[in-house]
């Protein structure tokens, strides 16, 4: 028997006992641990907590003594109430398994949420301060709430006291539009819900089908802290903050605030609140619109009497026309009745005047004036006379000078003339001009020659053709005609053509070629040296 | 005073102009031209707004959704 055989088993009879591999047991294990305990609640404090880029999660539940390894799936994550966090009390629900390749077992989480108010309440504090601290309820994000809200959208449930008491508040103050829109106000699908309908309603367009509202009232009942829990999530508090459309939130009673009361524009304490809060009282703008009214047509009234008065006041300010033109007027008066007695006055006054120069123009006076005139004028003649001759007798003498004067300077001037002519005459020599004579004399012998040539020929020529135009003119003249057995009558010197004129003549005078015969009373002829008719009346 | 058409305006702004022609021609600081113009804007504001809330009506609808929870259209609601 050596000690060997006690190390080695080698198939000999032995202890009546099983024997597993590793995995066989490993899965023993699984298949005990998951049918003993199936699903199990485990409350604890959370741990060390591990979020992995695959989406799962993991984290340790621990209590004083011990610790509890935890997971939850990328699936599950979505679906927690809340997201563990370390230090956080959770009761956490799942199915208890192993890890074999680890020799672990471990919680498959698949809900888990803090474990009673004060956990709730330290996990709400937590997520105030990251939201405070990214300024979601800076009060300068708040907006201002419509006045007068045309639409106004309500995220609440569609049944319940809720909706009631906030139409019910609308319709007794300012009846308007309102939007339900309709959304589960606890449980696990409430955020979400109520996230998506505040999304929802600022998605909207003005001008589409469903109106966008342009104030949104998220509401919602009294409630343990649990039923309203969905407003502290933080979906819905982001949600709340992005949206464009002014906000009220109106969740629980007075003394709840959930998270969406700190991004909202305007936190009501209740629902009916909210609507308060939404419209004014259509009756009290009335009552102010008809106040206005009254005020602005007072008002206006007032503008108006206020010039009035004045303009009266004005006008009695204002002095009467008479009195302006008062004075004016009597002054007038006054100088009217003085301008007939003026213009008299004025009359006399010159007619005087008249009067006293005509009186000073009488013909005696006249005529005294022109004797006196005519006295002056002889006295003057007689002055005239001896004046005149002793002024021709002093020129004749000064004449008398001046014609002595003169003899002598002709005399002198024609010695001096004399004086300088007999140099002249002496170069006046009579051979040059005697010389000059000849020549001339020649000349004018040969021109008087050839003139008496020329003049004889042309003398001769003209009388030939004077004969021959005398001898036309007596055959062109009556007197040839004469001669071939015609006569001339003539009567009183006048010639005789027609028997009337000779009937009618004293007497004839027939004119033959060789003369004249007288008919009837001899008419003396005229002779050309017959006496002026001046003479006779001279006699 | 702006010089905004009335029938432009808010309900709103057109109530703070309307109090504001009011209180300008209560001063009685315009001329007479001005309060006459005043007199009618004011009136026409004072209309506007009379108007608007005579006007008020009550009209509920809930939104109904479809598969993907958006809205697509609305119904009557009565919640009785």
């Amino acid at each position: 028997m050596s000690g060997l055989d006690d190390l080695l088993d080698e198939g000999g009879p032995g202890p009546n006992t099983p024997e597993f591999t590793v995995s066989e047991i490993s899965g023993a294990l699984k298949r005990v641990i998951e049918g003993e305990f199936g699903r199990v609640r485990v409350r604890g404090e959370v741990g060390r907590v591990f979020a992995a880029r695959s989406g799962h999660l993991y984290f340790d539940i621990k209590d004083e003594r011990n610790v509890l390894a935890s997971v939850a799936w990328k699936g599950q994550v979505a679906g927690l109430a809340a997201r563990p966090e370390e230090g956080m009390e959770v009761i956490a629900t799942g199915r208890l398994t192993t890890f074999g390749s680890q020799s672990k077992y471990q919680l498959t989480v698949d809900d888990l949420r803090p474990a009673g108010v004060g956990a709730l309440m330290a996990m709400l504090e937590k997520r105030k301060r990251q939201l405070e601290a990214e300024g979601l309820f800076d009060a300068a994000r708040k907006k201002p709430l419509p006045f007068l809200p045309k639409v106004i959208g309500v995220v609440t449930s569609p049944s319940g006291a809720v909706i009631r008491d906030i139409l019910h508040r609308l319709a007794d103050r300012f009846p308007r539009k309102v939007l339900v829109w309709p959304v589960a106000v606890q449980g696990q699908a409430s955020a979400p819900q109520v996230a998506r309908a505040i999304e929802g309603f600022n998605a909207l367009t003005p001008d589409g089908a469903i109106p966008r509202p342009d104030l949104i009232i998220v509401a919602r009942g009294g409630g343990s802290i649990e039923d309203l829990w969905g407003f502290n999530e933080e979906i819905v508090a982001r949600a709340a903050a992005a949206s464009d459309i002014p906000l009220i939130s109106a969740v629980g009673h007075e003394t709840d605030t959930t998270l969406i009361d700190y991004v909202s524009d305007h936190r009501a304490p209740t629902p009916s609140a909210a609507a308060e809060r939404a419209v004014p009282v259509r009756l009290d703008l009335l009552a102010w619109t008809d106040g206005q009214g009254a005020r602005l047509a007072r008002a206006a009234a007032q503008a108006i009497a206020l010039r009035d008065q004045r303009l009266r006041d004005l006008g009695r300010a204002l002095p009467r026309p008479q009195s302006l033109t008062g004075q004016a007027r009597q002054r007038l008066d006054h100088a009217e009745m003085r301008l007939p007695a003026a213009l008299k006055g004025t009359v006399a006054a010159r007619r005087s005047r008249l009067a006293e120069a005509a009186a000073v123009l009488r013909p005696q006076t006249l005529s005294r004036q022109l004797a006196g005139t005519a006295r002056q004028l002889a006295a003057l003649e007689t002055r005239l006379q001896p004046a005149l001759g002793r002024g021709v007798a002093m020129r004749r003498e000064r004449l008398a000078q001046w014609q002595v004067r003169l003899a002598g300077g002709l005399r002198r001037g024609l010695a001096a003339r004399s004086g300088s002519f007999t140099p002249l005459a002496k170069r006046l020599v009579p051979s040059l001009a005697e010389r000059r004579l000849r020549v001339g004399q020649d000349r004018l012998e040969t021109l008087s020659r050839r003139l008496s040539r020329i003049g004889m020929s042309r003398l001769e020529e003209r009388r030939a053709r004077l004969a021959a135009l005398d001898r036309l003119r007596e055959t062109l003249g009556y007197r040839a005609t004469l001669r071939r057995g015609y006569a001339v009558v003539r009567a009183d010197g006048a010639l005789v053509t027609r028997r009337a004129e000779a009937e009618g003549a004293k007497g004839l005078e027939i004119e033959f070629a060789d003369g004249r015969l007288q008919i009837g009373t001899p008419r003396r002829k005229s002779t050309p040296k017959s006496p002026p008719p001046e003479q006779g009346s001279l006699l | 005073m702006t010089d905004t058409p009335v029938s432009e305006m808010s309900f709103e702004d057109a109530m703070a102009e309307l109090e504001r022609v009011v209180g300008t021609l209560e001063s009685g600081d315009a001329s007479l031209d001005d309060s006459i113009r005043l007199y009618e804007r004011g009136a026409e504001l004072r209309k506007r707004c009379a108007d608007e809330l005579r006007r008020a009506e009550e009209k509920v609808a809930a939104i109904t959704l479809d598969e993907q929870g958006q809205p697509k259209g609305v119904q009557p609601l009565d919640p009785a």
